[in-house]
Order: structure tokens, then C-alpha cells, then sequence
């Protein structure tokens, strides 16, 4: 038991040492951290309504402190936002809390470029939608690869050469997550999908512009019969459906908009805007490729999960969603009516924010109220994606507004006062022991020690690895809870002289019987604790909810240091003489413990 | 005294904690009503965090923190917590009237110079956070019922969870009283309180259980005697325990602010002093007493008591208590002898 413990301290610290995490994370109180305000933007420019920016306080609230140890703060100032985050550089936090996360899923009428293009410049690119002087690489996809004109036929995970969202798909969970189905290039087929749109529609300059890059995209084109290639020219059925272009049921309006929407514009995005009952003409998010999209067929409102997940074939990072409520339903109806339309109908758009982040090819009708959203991510992007669309859309779009560093609530003077302070109570507790239980008061200053090595490792690597981070309050409650560990071994030592009083078993007999009862004892007592701890990690939020987790950590700090130090470490020490006679400072001696040699019983009786 | 401690130390003292219940139920409704008057005349003291208040923006490049947060005071705010940020100083107060908003930026501008932007935030700890943590509080209790049910039996259950209420309530009663800032930290520092009030409960609801459970129809003890017993027995492990956990936090208290200044620090420490003792005092003189008043309503340990009391007379009491502890360390040793069978198997 000693062994495993010291093999247990040693591997902490030598993760410690790895990863060179040696001090905790401290929260806000004590390190500062980035305060973020955000302006909330509504359509009219009225002011928004309390009602939602609680909501959004709450929503924030999640994203930015889901797991609840992190010892962030929300919180209302006027009409703005206020997030306060530990730590400095904290600048990504604003992306992640600003962004709306309206998620919607609507089935795609018809694909434009993104913006007017000089032909000659298109010449040279084309058929992709790299040519689009605005693509980027954006949400961390690799960089664009110039030579991939050449189809991959089987090649999936790499999306089209932008790099570009435009090569994420969208598929079944459930069916085999096969290369082809999210492979089906998107935003790929755009070049057909223009020329279709230039065929029945004398449009406007854009989409004469796009008309003259459509000649040159079609012969380079080797087209493969393959659906899984990933480039523009995997669409063989293009000409063909040129002339089978529907521009049945699109609004009028929103065709309009369509032809007029500029995807070149640094504001694209239309923001939360998009209205989940109306037609909407949306760019994707790198700017190459426009979209009219049909009425939203299932919202983000229907995700009942998500999650950051890897394709198990190609390591490629994805998001996998799950519907509730209507979702599943609306979603095998969406995918059935795309999967039984014409291209470009066969895609469908998930639109994030008013853009289009994918708009993969259903490839058959999903059911089952699964999906996943592949295609560019990295670990990073999808987690935060995920924890987006976990915690549900903002009612309100937001504005960044000021970004502050800002420094500890409390003076450093505080928290030295209190480190200090809590030195000064520790020393006075040894000197309590030693007084109190002579050779034992070695075990509890010990097993203290222990505690507190274990308590600090988890406290490390838990702000290297979860983000926990250390506030004023938890180093009083783990001073605190210091006393509670002390405590176990109160039980037990005290259990032990009971024994030993009775005088009628030897010490290294005692220790063992003592161990079964004082046992029961701690683990009633400590399993108090931990209810404590849990139910409210996971009914509160925010600090309550920081604290509660170092509740339950020191909890069971505390059972491991008695059941793996305390207990084998007293077993040892029964062994030896110093105790086993019942030596005057050993703690268990004879006197001190007014055990006569006959029989305890009779003199515990005779003296009380 | 010399003589206590030692008796103490060989665990030999006899307090008679359940005959005194009037005694001790007396002092806590005592304490009780003072608490519940104070939490309604004066109220919480409740901080910026939960109220919100008024955020002041300023730059005085030379100015330190000492100097800030004297000049804001000095203006008539109390709660004043002073940042640095990258723009300059960001001071927070509890919300101010208008005209004290003005008395601190006229006075910060006379001091430092420059200009004064003012901003008023609502609480980061207040709405949902702490409609959260009542909630949770709610499920926690009803949690912990159910498992010292399981544990234990639903009157122990009962009886801990009074006392906890009583621990909490007389610790929001210093505070009112004290006028003690109510930080979140002192709300997390409320929180430990909740799980050491109920760890000690727990910790002499364990000895009583093992103690009564050898109570039969013959047993020269009543249940009020032999839970008295069991409380004697776990003194020395309660008043050790308290001391142990005490001490830091003590320290903490009374040097740490004496040192240091008020702040954080004395706020919480508070909560944590008065609540430790209180949660000391009511699993002795609060939970068991309530747990033998409903303890002793059941007809086998009635029985017991009226048959010794016709028996018995005046000096039952005393006897019983005696016959008590040989009963129970008989009885310990009957248990440690089975253990030492299973063991040996």
C-alpha cells in the first residue's frame, strides 16, 4: 500500500515535471485575468429585452465555464456583457462566447460564386472556388494546395484545394461513415451549379462574370465517375442538369437578394438574422460560394448533443450531432426530399450564424436523429464548435466591445496573509498532535504531509489538464478540509486506544480491529461529504460550482491518505517496540491510557 | 483543569449531554430568535457580487493601490475592490446614490486628475447563480436525508439535518449581527460549514448506532443513557477534531486581519470560526437530544425506560449510566472478538 501511494506521488509529479505545470492556475481573485464587454446588436437598434439577456448571461455563462472549475464570471452591466476570465490572453474567449451559434439546417435551391471574379484570374484556378479572391483558410484548414485541379478519386478527408469548410460533409452516424458520404464535395460543385444558374438566368454582373470562368472550369474537368472525389469537377451530371435547373419556389425577394449578395465583403455574415421561416440567400464562410436556401428544416434548438469526435478510419475531427424532439424527424425528412431532388437541391446547408459553414450531398436519407459535421477541424475548432452548439445560440448577436487585462481582485498582501496565516494553523495542529498522541501525533503530521503532497499535485494537474482554477476560497477550504483529514485519523487512532483499554489484545491485533470500525466510520462520514460535493458541481454554477469540485477532490484526497498511508503506516509502526510495549512517548502507553494489567471493563466502571 | 484534560485525554468523562436538553434547547432557540431578529432588522450585507454596483474607470499612472482605495472610501464607498487593468485603474463599489457617484469622481479627479467613467453592473453571483445554488442546496439536503436514511434510520436523517439548518442559520445571524460583508467566498465558507456540521453528525450518529444496537428488552440502560454514553465516548474524538480543523482557521481570523487588514480573508474565516463551533456544539447538544426525544417515543426503548424507572427509582439514572459503559465496552468486546474470528478464517 506504502509502495502504490509513493508510486502514485511520484507518477503525479513526474507528469508534473513533463508537462512542466509546477503551480497551480489561480482563478480571478488572485491571477487577474481578461474582462470582455459585449454590446448586444438587435435589428430595430432598440434596446434588447431583459429576458434575453439573461439568457444570454446564462448561455455565456456555459460556454465559457461548461465544466464549472474554471472561476469565470458573467455578469450584466447595463446593456452589455461583462465576462471576466482568469488568465491573460485570453483573447479567444471573445470568439467563443460572442458568436451567436444560431444553428440551422436548410436545404440548398441554388449555388452562385461568391463574388465577381476577374475571368482571367479565374482561368487559372478554376473550376475551384479557390479562385475566390476572399477564400481563407479559416477555422484552422490546411493551406490551400494549388496543384489540386487533379482529382483524388478516392481521397476524402482532404476537402476541396481551398481548404476551405467547402470540403466538409455531413453524414449518418449511423450508416457507415464510408468516405464517400461526407466526401461528396459541397461547395465543390459550385462551378456546375453557376453555370447551371447562368443558363436559365441572364443575371446580374456577378453572375456574368461567373458565366465566363463556367467554359473554363468544364474542360478541365476530367470527371471522374466517382462521387467521392472532393474537387469541383467530381460532378459529372452537370451538364446535363443544366437545363433541369428549378427555379421553382424560390422567393422572388430572396432570388434578388441572392444576385445582388457579394460574398467578397468582409461583412458577409448576416448574423443571427436569418429568419429560420424565411428563404435566405447566405454565403459561405469563405466568402467562394453563395447559396439560396430553402426555409430552415430543423434549428439548433433541436441538437440535443455535441460532441468533438475523430473519424475512426482517418483521425479526421469532426463534430456528431444528436437531434431531440422533432429533430431526428425533420431531419430524415430533409435529407429524404434533398436525397430525392435535383443538383444542386441533393445538398443540405447547415448555417451557422447566417453562413453557410457546409453544405454536403446527401447521399441517402438519414435517420436515426444523428449527423456529423466533418471536414478542416482541428481538436480546437471542433471542441469549441461543439460547446457552440451544446449550449445552445445566443437570443442576441453581440458586438466585442472593450477587451481589458485586469488584475487580482485581491492584493497580493491577502492572499500572502492567508498562505501565512494557514502556515501558522498547520505548525499549531502538529504541535496539537505530537502533544496530544506522542509517537501517533508522527502518523497524523505524516499522513498531513501526504495529504497536502496529493492535494497540491491535483490541484496542478488539474489546472494544467481540466482549467481548474484556484481561488482564495478554495485554499481555505482546502486548509479546512485539512481538518476534516485529520479527522479520519482521530477516528482511528481513537478507535485503537479503545482497544487498547480493554486491555485484553496486543497493539498489533488493536490496529486491526480498531481499522474495521473506524473504517465503517470514515467512509459514512466522508460519503456526507461527497454527496455534498457532487450535487452541487452539478446543480450549481460558477463559483459554487468551482468550489464543490475541490470539495469532492479533498474528500477523496482524504479517503486515499487513510486507507493508504494511515492504516499501513500505523500497521508498521505496531511492529515495532517503541509502541507494541506501550513506551510512555509512543502515545499508547499503559498509564496515560489508564488500563490496568487485569481488566478494563471493570475499571472503566470503577471510575466512572 | 489539569484534572479534566487528563480525564478527558482517558476518555473518562461522563457529561450528562441528553439529560440537558432543556439546557441546551433553551440556548439555541435562544440563539435562534437573536439570528432570525438580526437577518430581519439588519439584514445580509450582501456584496458587490451579488447586488452589482458601480464600476469606476480611471487612469492615475502614479497613483498606488493604497492610495486608490483610501480615496474612494474616503468619498463614502465601502465596498471597494481595486484593480489594475491595462487602461489604467477599474475600482468597483457597492451601487452608489447619484450623489456619492459624483463625490467619487469629483474626488478621484482632484486626486489624480484626469477623467472618471462610471458603469454600473449587475451581480456576477446573482440571479442564476444563486437561484442555482438554492436549488441545489434544496436537492442536497433531500440527498443527504435520503443516505443517512439508508445509513442510519430517518430519524437520525432528521435530526442532522436540524441541526445543520440550526448551524446555518445562527452563522447568517453573526453576520448579520457583525454586518460582516457576504462575499461569495463567505458563501462557499457557509458551504464548508453545511459538510463539517454534517461529518460530525455523522461521525457520533455512527457511535450511537453502534452503541444503542445492543439495547434488548433486558438492557439495564435506557436509550437516553446509552446515546449519552456514546456522546461521552466520541467527546474526545469531537472536541480533538474541532480543535484540529479550528486552528487554521483561527489563525487565519485573528492574525491573518489583525496582520493584513480586513478583506476576503476575515469574511470567510468568519463564516468558518463561528460555523465549526456551532456545528461542533449542535451534533452534541442539538441533533442527539432531538434524536433520543424521538428515539424514546418508540414502545421498545419506552418500555425499557419505564421498566427501569419502576425498578430503578431515583437513582437509576446514575446506575444506568454506569452499567452503560460495561455494557457497551462488554459489548465492543464481544464485536472485536467476532472480528478477530472472521480474521483469523
Amino acid at each position: 500500500m506504502l509502495l502504490v501511494l509513493l508510486a502514485l506521488i511520484l507518477a503525479m509529479g513526474g507528469v508534473m515535471l513533463l508537462n512542466k505545470a509546477l503551480t497551480p492556475e489561480y482563478g480571478l481573485d488572485l491571477a487577474g485575468g481578461t474582462t470582455v464587454t459585449l454590446q448586444p446588436i438587435t435589428p430595430d437598434g432598440s434596446d434588447p429585452s431583459e429576458e434575453s439577456l439573461n439568457l444570454a448571461v446564462n448561455i455565456i455563462r456555459d460556454r465559457v465555464n461548461g465544466s464549472g472549475i474554471s472561476d469565470a464570471e458573467v455578469a450584466i452591466a447595463g446593456d452589455n456583457i461583462v465576462i471576466s476570465v482568469p488568465g491573460v490572453g485570453q483573447e479567444e474567449v471573445v470568439k467563443l462566447v460572442g458568436t451567436t451559434a444560431e444553428l440551422r439546417f436548410r436545404q440548398v435551391l441554388a449555388i452562385g460564386a461568391g463574388a465577381p471574379t476577374p475571368p482571367g484570374e479565374m482561368s487559372t484556378q478554376a473550376p475551384t472556388p479557390s479562385a475566390s479572391p476572399t477564400a481563407t483558410g479559416g477555422q484552422g484548414t490546411p493551406a490551400p494546395k494549388p496543384s489540386a485541379t487533379a482529382p483524388k478519386p478516392s481521397e476524402t478527408a482532404a476537402p476541396s484545394p481551398t481548404g476551405s469548410p467547402a470540403g466538409r460533409g455531413l453524414s449518418s452516424a449511423l450508416t457507415d461513415p464510408s468516405p464517400a458520404a461526407s466526401a461528396q464535395p459541397g461547395k465543390g460543385a459550385t462551378p456546375s451549379a453557376q453555370a447551371r444558374q447562368n443558363g436559365t438566368q441572364n443575371g446580374t454582373g456577378a453572375a456574368r462574370q461567373g458565366k465566363g470562368a463556367t467554359p473554363s472550369a468544364a474542360p478541365s474537368s476530367p470527371a471522374p465517375s466517382t462521387s467521392a472525389t472532393p474537387s469541383a469537377q467530381a460532378t459529372p451530371p452537370a451538364e446535363e442538369s443544366v437545363a433541369g435547373i428549378d427555379l421553382g419556389g424560390i422567393d422572388e425577394a430572396v432570388l434578388k437578394e441572392f444576385q445582388a449578395l457579394d460574398c467578397s465583403k468582409k461583412d458577409r455574415g448576416q448574423g443571427a438574422q436569418d429568419e429560420p421561416n424565411k428563404q435566405f440567400a447566405g454565403c459561405s464562410d469563405d466568402g467562394s460560394v453563395k447559396y439560396i436556401l430553402d426555409k430552415a428544416a430543423v434549428t439548433g434548438t433541436a441538437i440535443d448533443s455535441a460532441e468533438a469526435g475523430q473519424e475512426p478510419s482517418t483521425g479526421e475531427w469532426l463534430v456528431q450531432l444528436s437531434f431531440k424532439g422533432q429533430g431526428p424527424e425533420q431531419w430524415t425528412k430533409v435529407t429524404t426530399t434533398a436525397y430525392n431532388s435535383q443538383e444542386p437541391r441533393t445538398q443540405v446547408a447547415m448555417v451557422l450564424d447566417g453562413v453557410v459553414i457546409s453544405a454536403p450531398v446527401i447521399q441517402e436519407p438519414i435517420t436515426g436523429g444523428r449527423a456529423q459535421i466533418s471536414g478542416g477541424f482541428t481538436l480546437e475548432t471542433a471542441t469549441e464548435l461543439a460547446n457552440q452548439l451544446k449550449y445552445g445560440a445566443l437570443p442576441l448577436k453581440f458586438e466585442k466591445g472593450s477587451i481589458d487585462e485586469v488584475s487580482s481582485t485581491l492584493g497580493a498582501d491577502q492572499l500572502r496573509g492567508g498562505l501565512i496565516a494557514g502556515a501558522i494553523g498547520l505548525a499549531l495542529v502538529v504541535v496539537y498532535s505530537m502533544l496530544y498522541y506522542r509517537g501517533l501525533g508522527v502518523v497524523s503530521v505524516l499522513s498531513l504531509a501526504v495529504a497536502t503532497i496529493l492535494t497540491y499535485q491535483s490541484v496542478v494537474l488539474l489546472g494544467h489538464f481540466a482549467g481548474f482554477r484556484l481561488s482564495l476560497p478554495h485554499i481555505i477550504g482546502l486548509i479546512v478540509s485539512i481538518g476534516i483529514t485529520a479527522d479520519s485519523f482521530i477516528v482511528y487512532f481513537e478507535r485503537i486506544r479503545d482497544e487498547m483499554k480493554e486491555g485484553r489484545r496486543t497493539l498489533r491485533a488493536a490496529v486491526e480491529v480498531a481499522w474495521v470500525r473506524a473504517r465503517r466510520t470514515i467512509l459514512i462520514a466522508d460519503a456526507v461529504m461527497f454527496i455534498a460535493a457532487v450535487v452541487l458541481y452539478f446543480l450549481a454554477v460558477g463559483g459554487v460550482a468551482g468550489f464543490a469540485f475541490a470539495m469532492g477532490l479533498t474528500t477523496l484526497i482524504d479517503i486515499v491518505v487513510v486507507f493508504m498511508f494511515t492504516k499501513p503506516f500505523v500497521a508498521l509502526l505496531a511492529r515495532l517496540k517503541f509502541f507494541a510495549k506501550g513506551h510512555p512517548l509512543s502515545g499508547l502507553d499503559a498509564e496515560r491510557m489508564s488500563v490496568q494489567p487485569v481488566a478494563g471493563p471493570k475499571t472503566v466502571s470503577q471510575e466512572a | 483543569m489539569a484534572g479534566l484534560v487528563s480525564r478527558l485525554y482517558r476518555g473518562e468523562v461522563n457529561v450528562d449531554f441528553v439529560g440537558r436538553q432543556k439546557l441546551w434547547y433553551s440556548l439555541s432557540a435562544f440563539l435562534l430568535v437573536i439570528s432570525v431578529a438580526g437577518l430581519i432588522v439588519n439584514g445580509l450585507n450582501l456584496g458587490v457580487e451579488f447586488k452589482g454596483g458601480s464600476v469606476f474607470s480611471f487612469k492615475a499612472p502614479s497613483a498606488t493601490i493604497e492610495q486608490v482605495r483610501g480615496t474612494i472610501q474616503e468619498a463614502g464607498a465601502h465596498q471597494v475592490i481595486v484593480q489594475t487593468t491595462n487602461n489604467g485603474w477599474r475600482v468597483t463599489t457597492e451601487s452608489l446614490p447619484e450623489q456619492e457617484v459624483t463625490a467619487v469622481q469629483n474626488a478621484v479627479t482632484k486626486r489624480f486628475g484626469g477623467d472618471v467613467t462610471l458603469q454600473v453592473i449587475g451581480g456576477s453571483w446573482g440571479g442564476q447563480v444563486a437561484d442555482k445554488a438554492v436549488i441545489g442546496l434544496i436537492v442536497f439536503m433531500l440527498a443527504i436525508i435520503l443516505y443517512l436514511t439508508m445509513a442510519f434510520e430517518w430519524k437520525m436523517a432528521l435530526a442532522a439535518i436540524v441541526a445543520l439548518i440550526h448551524d446555518l442559520v445562527i452563522t447568517a445571524g453573526v453576520y448579520a449581527w457583525s454586518g460582516f460583508e457576504v462575499t461569495p467566498a463567505t458563501l462557499l465558507g457557509f458551504l464548508t460549514i453545511l459538510g463539517y456540521s454534517l461529518y460530525d453528525a455523522v461521525v457520533v450518529f455512527d457511535m450511537i448506532k453502534e452503541v444503542t444496537a445492543k439495547l434488548g428488552t433486558t438492557s439495564k440502560v435506557t436509550y437516553t443513557q446509552a446515546a449519552n454514553d456514546a456522546l461521552n465516548h466520541t467527546l474526545i474524538r469531537s472536541l480533538n477534531t474541532t480543535l484540529v480543523a479550528i486552528l487554521p482557521v483561527a489563525a487565519i481570523l485573528f492574525i491573518g486581519t489583525t496582520l493584513f487588514g480586513a478583506g476576503t480573508l476575515k469574511d470567510l474565516s468568519l463564516a468558518l470560526f463561528v460555523g465549526m463551533i456551532v456545528g461542533t456544539y449542535s451534533s452534541l447538544c442539538v441533533a442527539t437530544p432531538l434524536l433520543v426525544t424521538l428515539k424514546e417515543r418508540e414502545p421498545r426503548y419506552r418500555k425499557i425506560a419505564e421498566r427501569l424507572a419502576a425498578t430503578g427509582g431515583a437513582g437509576a439514572k446514575t446506575e444506568g449510566a454506569k452499567a452503560a459503559r460495561q455494557t457497551v465496552t462488554a459489548g465492543a468486546a464481544k464485536a472485536a472478538a467476532a472480528d478477530d474470528k472472521r480474521k483469523k478464517k
